[in-house]
């Protein structure tokens, strides 16, 4: 045994390893060897197999503003048909697949993807690792994400898409009211969604507990972590609910259980529990990491670190866990027991306590601070201010007996867009200025990014505050027209109007976006002069992320001598010397609370298997929807296969032994 | 937490563990994150059958009260073989190849008869899953078991084989630790599952 711990050979890669600290100088020969070590190839052989955070971070960037772009030019076509009363621009067929399709595709294509494209790529850079604990999973995610989505997609070009509303309530979703593919295709796309964002999470959260530099203790982790992390571990107890509520609706549907079936025993509300118990935490999901991203890089622009780090964190964990207890506010007209409907309005109403503690952050940042107005600020400044809108209309419909009033009004419609807009949308694009950057080496425009953020800002008002007034004037939503003498027409041709103005201001961003992609100023290491690990490392970052493993000593390394609490303590955080890494595709693994360093972790070669084994996934639900029995059971050979090669133990990752172990005998 | 700590680790070189070392390992934290997430699912599959259950006015189960002596019996052939399994992993850290390959056999034959009971459990039941709601979800639930079983007897087959073609020594056996994780978990969760199924409708029926 000895010989083989102490062996250099490469047949027999060493169990231990004394890890020395240096230095690796840009342009030297070690940088180089780095490069080589963890480029992806060029083409199509990169382009399938290529496990790099960065790529895959920017692709669900991209895919993520392509659903946006689709599901805001679905929502533009229904505001044309609501801006007059009577109008024949669609059939209620149409329009009731067209809000579907807006809402799974806002919800699911969109909000949590775009998040995280954003924590992909930043992770492990504001971690200062080398990259996600499992690469190869991280690709595998994202192609299932995709394949799922254009999955949930398949039937609308034949005219027959999810059309029961994104919370798809039985009984309409059953086979009885709707006889066609189109709540079969919603089912299981679900379901392969899960699945992709499943295996995002358990990612996000290894890497949290594995993958920081040494010295970044869980009290110097940038919020956008805790965000993301908090999300994840809510995806986690969460998507089994609606992924096991779609599989029973399509077992329903197509296999002839009872489940919902309300003439053999089944209960619709099973359906309502199941979903709103993953959906209300989703909601949150969908909006932590995005306040993450607030709390990071508004103090960059009031030039200060954020007022209350520990009360925004720990109200980001206290925000998920009340989240989980908060379901049946969206079953509180259902006929339910009082004492439920108490419990649950009272838990709805805390949640305003602890966003409330991020919202007073992020104005005590602002107000001790001394704030630059550049583009990003404008668009967290806006966001602040759209959080404690779209707030207060979530505390009135936590009243129960408001919510009576209100229930399937536009009113419930004004609340959740300026939530989900408000609270994902501003702070994402706020966030694409901020580290565009970084990801691109280029600077955005600072006059038409103003630009847009004032259009976006204004038409967001004006499509979406006059739907408050919509509902309380009796508006219900969903309907695909209404009647001219309701005294509805007004507060219509108002929204629809705006919500042409906020396509515009989102067209202006994604015209920014191309021009300054080739012609924006060239924006070097740290244009904003921020304070965290990311912005240490070239615009935009090498392949291998950090030459050597940082060490950090403090919550913003690169403010270090100029913050008073940063250098308390008189240590130093470390960016240019610290451990090396190069016998291969490494990464320092550091334990979970304290990050002390703890093993040194062999990261995976490009591989094609993740690529492979989701095709065979994707197909494999197609055949599951086309109730092909024996394509599925060729779909699940093939993807038990993709597994068992994915998993087969490597000597190159010291999974398996050098050479044949025998029996010690005896 | 104290600020020497950090100073002291970090202005030198470290000596470190390298590669996929046990419980330091990427993969099993990886694995707990999965059994969460798994564990979660069957809670909810357990949630769903209890809620409907305590909405039927019907007969629950509908044939009367399950009988326990083969699930019992089922039962106590999974914990035995997850203790094999634990077992394996102990002879391999001994190098003990051929104990070990002795042990996971037994685990894996140990898996295989109760895939064979619970087959035979679902061949007495004179109703599918469509007949009626009961036979919906005990169907659903077990079914979803028996897959994970499946699965993790997938798993232990090629633990089995690496383990024969002598993969694993005392510090590479990885896998062996994480797919025994996972065959623990199947067998943990069967516990609640059979509380539920089995055990559940005497204590409902007992209150009424």
């Amino acid at each position: 045994m000895a010989d083989m711990t102490t062996s250099s050979s490469p047949a027999a890669p060493q169990l231990e390893r004394t890890l020395p600290r240096g230095r690796v100088e840009r342009g030297s020969a070690a940088e180089a060897q780095l490069r080589e070590l963890w480029e992806t190839p060029p083409g199509w052989r990169g382009w399938l197999s290529t496990v790099d955070h960065k790529r895959i971070g920017m692709r669900y960037l991209v895919t993520a503003f392509v659903f946006l772009i689709l599901g805001g030019v679905e929502a533009l076509i229904m505001r044309v048909q609501l801006a007059q009363p009577n109008a024949t621009v669609l059939t209620p067929e149409q329009y009731n697949q067209l809000f579907t399709m807006h809402g799974v595709t806002m919800i699911f294509l969109y909000a949590l993807p775009v998040l995280s494209g954003f924590s992909n790529y930043l992770w492990p850079l504001i971690l200062g690792a080398r990259d996600m604990a499992f690469p190869r999973l991280n690709a595998f995610s994202y192609w299932v994400f995709l394949f799922a989505a254009i999955f949930l997609y398949a039937s609308f070009p034949l005219g027959e898409a999810p059309d029961a509303g994104w919370f798809n309530y039985v009984p309409l979703s059953g086979l009885r009211y709707d006889t066609g593919p189109n709540i079969d295709v919603y089912a299981l796309g679900m379901v392969l969604l899960g699945i992709s964002t499943t295996v995002g999470a358990v990612n996000f959260v290894v890497t949290l507990l594995r993958m920081r530099a040494p010295g970044m203790s869980l009290d110097r982790v940038p919020v956008l972590v805790w965000g993301t992390m908090t999300a994840s571990c809510g995806n986690l107890a969460a998507v089994p609910s609606v992924s096991l509520a779609f599989l029973m609706l399509w077992m329903d549907r197509r296999i002839g259980t009872h489940f919902f079936d309300v003439a053999n025993g089944g209960r619709a509300l099973l359906w309502q529990h199941l979903f709103w118990i993953f959906a209300h935490p989703w909601v949150y999901v969908v909006v932590l990491p995005a306040m993450g991203i607030v709390s990071d890089a508004l103090p960059v622009f009031c030039r200060r670190p954020l007022v209350g780090y520990g009360p925004v964190a720990f109200s980001t964990i206290a925000t998920m866990l009340i989240g989980f207890v908060v379901w049946i506010h969206h079953m509180f007209a259902t006929g339910l027991p009082a004492l439920a409907l108490s419990f649950f309005g009272a838990a709805s109403m805390a949640i305003a306590i602890p966003s409330a503690i991020a919202t007073f952050a992020w104005i005590a940042t602002i107000w001790l601070g001394s704030p630059v107005f550049r583009v990003p600020f404008y668009f967290f400044a806006g966001f602040v201010l759209l959080f404690v809108i779209g707030g207060v209309s979530g505390v009135m419909t936590a009243a129960v007996p408001f919510d009576w009033q209100l229930t399937d009004t536009y009113f419930v419609v004004a609340h959740l867009h300026y939530v989900l807009l408000g609270i994902n949308v501003f702070p994402v694009i706020g966030g694409v200025y901020f580290w565009f950057p970084k990801f691109t080496g280029r600077m955005m425009s600072e006059r038409i990014g103003k630009l847009a953020f004032w259009v976006m800002f204004i038409g967001f008002n004006v499509a979406f505050f006059p739907m408050h007034i919509a509902g309380l004037l009796g508006m219900p939503r969903r309907i695909y027209t209404y009647a001219p003498d309701m005294g509805w027409s007004t507060v219509n041709l108002i929204t629809s109007a705006g919500s042409f103005v906020l396509a515009l201001g989102i067209l202006i961003f994604l015209c920014d976006l191309c021009y300054s992609l080739r012609h924006g100023v060239v924006a070097g290491d740290n244009p904003w002069d921020a304070g965290t690990l990311e912005w240490s490392t070239t615009s935009p970052p090498p392949p291998y992320n950090f030459a050597v493993v940082p060490t950090v000593a403090s919550r913003h390394p690169l403010w270090e001598g100029r913050v008073e609490e940063d250098a308390r303590n008189g240590t130093r955080s470390s960016l240019a010397e610290g451990f090396m890494l190069d016998h291969g595709r490494e990464a320092l693994g550091t334990t979970a609370l304290e990050a002390r360093p703890d093993v040194i972790l062999k990261m995976p070669e490009d591989s094609y298997t993740p690529f492979v084994l989701s095709v065979f996934a994707a197909l494999l639900f197609a055949g599951l929807a086309l109730l092909a029995w024996w394509w599925v059971a060729a779909m699940l050979a093939g993807c038990a296969i993709s597994i068992i090669v994915w998993l087969w133990p490597e000597r190159g990752l010291i999974q398996r032994e050098p050479r044949r172990v025998h029996d010690a005998g005896g | 937490m104290s600020d020497t700590l950090h100073e002291d680790a970090f202005s030198d070189a470290v000596r470190l563990p390298v590669g996929s070392a046990g419980e330091r390992s990427g993969g099993w934290f990886g694995c707990i994150a999965l059994i969460v997430t798994e564990g979660s699912l069957f809670g909810y599959l357990i949630f769903s059958y209890l809620y409907l259950a305590s909405q039927s006015g019907r007969m629950w189960p509908p044939e009367g009260l399950p009988k326990l002596g083969l699930g019992g019996a089922n039962t106590v052939i999974l914990l035995t073989s997850s203790v094999f399994v634990w077992l394996c992993e102990r002879c391999v850290r001994r190098r003990r190849l051929r104990w070990a390959v002795a042990s996971m056999s037994t685990a894996l034959v140990l898996g295989i008869a109760f895939v064979g009971i619970q087959l035979k459990e679902w061949h007495d039941h004179p109703y599918g899953p469509t007949a009626h709601l009961y036979g919906s979800l005990y169907f659903t639930i077990t079914g979803f078991h028996m897959a994970h079983v499946l699965v993790g007897l997938v798993v232990l087959a090629l633990l089995l084989l690496w383990t024969a073609l002598g993969y694993f020594d005392a510090k590479r056996c990885v896998a062996l630790t994480i797919g025994g994780l996972y065959w623990h978990f199947v067998d943990l969760v069967w516990l609640f599952i059979f509380t539920t199924i089995y055990l559940s409708p005497y204590l409902l029926r007992g209150r009424q």
